[in-house]
């Protein structure tokens, strides 16, 4: 099995220089957080991830999990492993303290889970979606409800699960048809099947909260009319205790490309007793709150994936020996032959582009949540709304992309599972479907995120770009090619988001959505690791690490941004070619 | 009971660093890590602690840095921590360095030291003897297993063969041997404590110890690279010539 070692510089350079980390821990929610024992931390749990939980992977892969009368079966191997990650307290870094978790800022709580999701992907996901219940409760949930359930789900003894999907709604959330009917103690009878739920049912904690959508019988149609339940799989005693089965049955779990270690169940609600959060009709509102916090989550499960085949494709390449390289009289490790030279680099400036992403985005949620002055927040939370479908969807793309470069640096044995390398593209290929297809998120930038506050959202994003190109002229010939590349890419992503501006054709906005979507994430790349490259600059000369920043930029500047050149002309292109062709002519 | 763990933080194994042109020391970073070969230690000290309600004293000499491989064993949840930091300490050999614990270690009534093997930057391997003969106890040293009695200390003692079941009374010192139990990881919160868990520093002369390093490095050489292996091309009757070889250099 390939082994893991976790980014800790870059993820520790990402979190200075990108996510401005100092910044965020002494906002007065963080006071009890001490910057200097950060470090610490990010040791500590790359020794754990790295030692006690990715070594489950690839016997995860393997045995997968299963359903047996009734019930999810996970792999032996996981139970003594979630144990240990439970006692750890490695998934309490960011609950609220109220409740037994640590209080941390959700960037450094990324940064923890950046290295579970490369650990073990299909793993992860049970902590992660607990994670977003977390969230939710702890903003929309009543306190009995928060009484009752958070201190569990915190300290990880109960895990959550997040059930929208239905056969006949997936995409279109508002078909749902799973009812609630009240009764008279107040709780609520839920009935329907709901598929697709990840973890929906295992053998590893002794509780699961379902946090169910549902319609109450007279609600108005569509997303308006959607309600949202906390549905325990045991109902709790008076003393909080799992004790009555609820009744949702497990009828099945599916078959799939990948992650088959996570569980992906078919769940039967029948009279069910659930508790309302909130209000009636505003549950997809709250759910809100859980997915776009399981939005940036998956967007780092791209980055995860791509670390990981990244990491793995370096050291094969090092190690295979094939071939000469111009100029050498004796056989070479591949690493030596330009064109494997180039997958490696796109895979490092990639992942690292992605990280820088995600990490900005999710110090905005901080801020947005936690800055002093009202200004700040307000314009956190736009970023934040800005960024979030940019770095789920282009971030997991690449994911895949990664990893299947990740496949082709190995050749034939990338193809052959016992190499690893297949694991990591079979794993990654869901990212790019669930929490929102990425078709999805393309439409949700531009249909709702571009218009925001008449445009000026993603113009203060632009000019913010623009903004480097000072410091980057300061910076000399060794930043000169990122300059150039940078600034010609900005003009291009300018001109097709005034084009879309422009356009009063729905159809045609749509059409171009996705190409633009890329674009901008292209772009962003390229930004972020240019700055990076600023703050590495100085220390260039003796820090080969940091020589390798400054190089990584000018790669991406030069090889991958001149892409949002190519993109341009499919963002305008309206909507007619698309269908050009009849139906019948399709397929 | 009073146990004291002594540990050693060294640059990180992963990331390589230099020896210096003029003495031949190792350059120590401001970062430095936990000796891996220490969390066993701190484990074992651990455990009697638990099993007795004692405390456990962390007892280091390095210079402090960011005291990063101290604040490791810290948050694996040892009380507290000496650290002798000392200009006059650089480059002490195996003598100077079990003079100086030991003294550090006797200022406080103890029960049990407990010791590393041999550290993985330096493998001089005789320090925890040392200490013991300083200290005037007893040192049980390749202790796989360790277990505390009403004032006795049985441990099973490793051998070439086997193992010997060792008993001691109290005070005494174990050198340890990896493998004999899983270091813990440290919990979350432990890693948070251990920012403020009391960390005392002292030099040399605190201690009244004159450092006399006797030791110097003369020469520093590589490890001679490996020569390339013989192949045997298999002509149907190669595993001949494999017996034959092996045969040569004794293996069978
Ligand atoms: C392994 C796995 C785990 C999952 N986990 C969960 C979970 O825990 N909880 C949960 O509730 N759900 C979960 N899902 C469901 C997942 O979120 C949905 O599959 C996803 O939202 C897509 O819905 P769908 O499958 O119905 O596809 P469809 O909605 O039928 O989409 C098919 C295609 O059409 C496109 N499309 C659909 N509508 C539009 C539109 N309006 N405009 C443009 N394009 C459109 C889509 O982008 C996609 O390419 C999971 C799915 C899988 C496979």
């Amino acid at each position: 099995m390939p082994n893991y070692t976790p980014p800790v510089r870059d993820i520790t350079f990402t979190l200075d220089t990108i996510a401005d980390v100092e910044s965020i821990v002494a906002l007065p929610d963080f006071e009890h957080v001490d910057l200097d024992t950060i470090d610490g931390m990010l040791s500590e749990a790359a020794r754990f991830f790295s030692e006690v939980f990715a070594p489950t992977n690839e016997v995860g892969d393997e045995k997968g999990a299963a359903l047996e009368n009734g019930g999810v079966v996970t792999p032996d191997e996981f139970k003594p492993v979630w144990q240990k990650l439970v006692d750890a307290g490695w998934t309490a870094v960011t609950g609220s303290p109220e409740y037994g978790g640590h209080g941390f800022p959700r960037t450094l709580g990324l940064a923890v889970s950046e290295m579970m999701t490369s650990a073990n992907l299909a793993f992860s996901l049970n902590p992660m979606l607990t994670g977003s219940g977390i969230a939710l409760l702890t903003r929309h949930g009543s306190d009995e409800l928060r009484d009752q359930y958070l201190a569990k789900l915190i300290s990880s003894e109960w895990t959550g699960t997040m059930v929208l999907t239905e056969s006949e709604a997936g995409s279109d959330v508002g078909a749902l048809r799973a009812k609630a009917v009240l009764n008279p103690d107040g709780s609520y009878s839920i009935s329907g099947t709901k598929i697709f739920v990840t973890w929906g049912d295992h053998d590893l904690t002794d509780n699961i909260i379902h946090l169910v959508l549902a319609r109450t019988p007279d609600a108005p149609a569509g997303t308006r009319g959607i309600s949202l339940f906390v549905v325990p799989k045991f109902l709790l005693t008076e003393d909080g205790a799992p004790s009555k089965r609820n009744s949702v049955e497990t009828v099945s779990i599916e078959h799939k490309l990948g992650i088959h270690a996570s569980p992906t169940c078919v769940l039967a609600f029948d009279d069910a007793t659930g508790y309302i959060v909130g209000e009636e009709n505003k549950g997809m509102r709250y759910m809100f709150t859980m997915m776009n916090q399981a939005r940036l989550e998956v967007g780092l499960e791209g980055l995860s994936v791509a670390e990981r085949a990244y990491q793995h494709a370096a050291e094969y390449a090092k190690d295979r020996v094939q071939g000469r390289a111009a100029g050498s009289d004796e056989l070479s490790p591949i690493i030596d032959h330009p064109d494997v030279r180039r997958m490696l680099m796109t895979m490092k400036a990639s992942t690292e582009a992605m990280r820088a992403l995600l990490y900005d985005a999710v110090a905005a949620e901080d801020r947005h949540l936690s800055a002093q002055d009202e200004l700040e927040r307000i314009a956190a939370g736009d970023r934040l709304a800005l960024l979030t479908p940019i770095a789920k969807a282009w971030c997991t793309d690449r994911g895949v992309e990664i990893a299947s470069i990740g496949v082709q640096v190995l050749g034939g044995m990338g193809f052959v599972e016992e190499a690893g390398a297949a694991q990591f593209y079979r794993d990654a290929r869901i990212t790019p479907i669930y929490e929102g297809t990425n078709g999805i998120q393309a439409l949700d930038l531009v249909m709702r995120k571009l218009p925001m506050g008449d445009g000026a959202v993603i113009t203060a994003y632009l000019s913010e770009i623009e903004s480097l190109d000072g410091p980057l002229a300061d910076g000399g010939d060794a930043l000169a090619g990122v300059r150039e590349h940078l600034g010609a890419a900005l003009r291009t992503v300018r001109d097709a988001t005034s084009w879309l501006a422009a356009s009063n054709d729905p159809q045609a906005r749509m059409a171009g959505a996705t190409p633009y979507l890329e674009m901008l994430g292209t772009l962003a790349g390229g930004y972020y690791l240019a700055r990076q490259a600023l703050a590495a600059q100085s220390e260039a000369d003796s820090d080969s690490w940091m020589a390798a920043k400054v190089a990584t930029a000018h790669f991406y500047a030069v090889n991958l941004l001149p892409k949002v050149h190519g993109l341009a002309p499919s963002v305008t292109a309206g909507s007619e070619h698309l269908f050009a062709i009849e139906d019948t002519n399709l397929g | 009971m009073n146990i004291a763990v002594c540990v050693k933080q060294i640059p990180d194994p992963a990331t390589p660093y230099d020896l210096d042109d003029d003495n031949h020391w190792v350059v120590r970073p401001n970062d430095q890590v936990l000796d891996d070969t220490d969390r066993v230690g701190v484990e074992v000290g651990l455990q009697l602690a638990e099993a007795t309600e004692g405390t456990v004293t962390l007892v280091s000499m390095s210079p402090s840095g960011s005291l990063q491989g101290i604040r490791q064993a810290l948050a694996m949840g040892a009380d507290k921590a000496v650290i002798i930091d000392d200009d006059t300490l650089k480059g002490s050999d195996a003598l100077t360095t079990a003079r100086i614990l030991s003294a550090a270690i006797d200022r406080e009534e103890f029960d049990v030291v407990v010791a590393g093997g041999e550290s993985t930057d330096g493998y001089t391997g005789v320090v925890p003897q040392m200490m013991s003969e300083m200290l005037d106890v007893p040192c049980l040293s390749f202790a796989r297993k360790v277990d505390v009695d009403d004032g006795i200390v049985t441990i099973e003692r490793q051998t070439a063969s086997g193992y010997e079941v060792v008993t001691s009374k109290l005070p005494a010192l174990l050198a340890v041997t990896a493998g004999i139990v899983e270091p813990r990881y440290p919990t979350f919160k432990g890693i948070m404590q251990a920012k403020s868990k009391p960390v005392e520093t002292l030099t040399a002369s605190d201690l009244g110890v004159e450092p006399d390093v006797g030791q110097r490095v003369t020469e520093v050489a590589d490890v001679a690279s490996r020569e390339a292996g013989d192949i045997v091309e298999d002509d149907g009757e190669a595993y001949l010539k494999i017996v034959e070889l092996l045969e040569q250099t004794k293996v069978i």
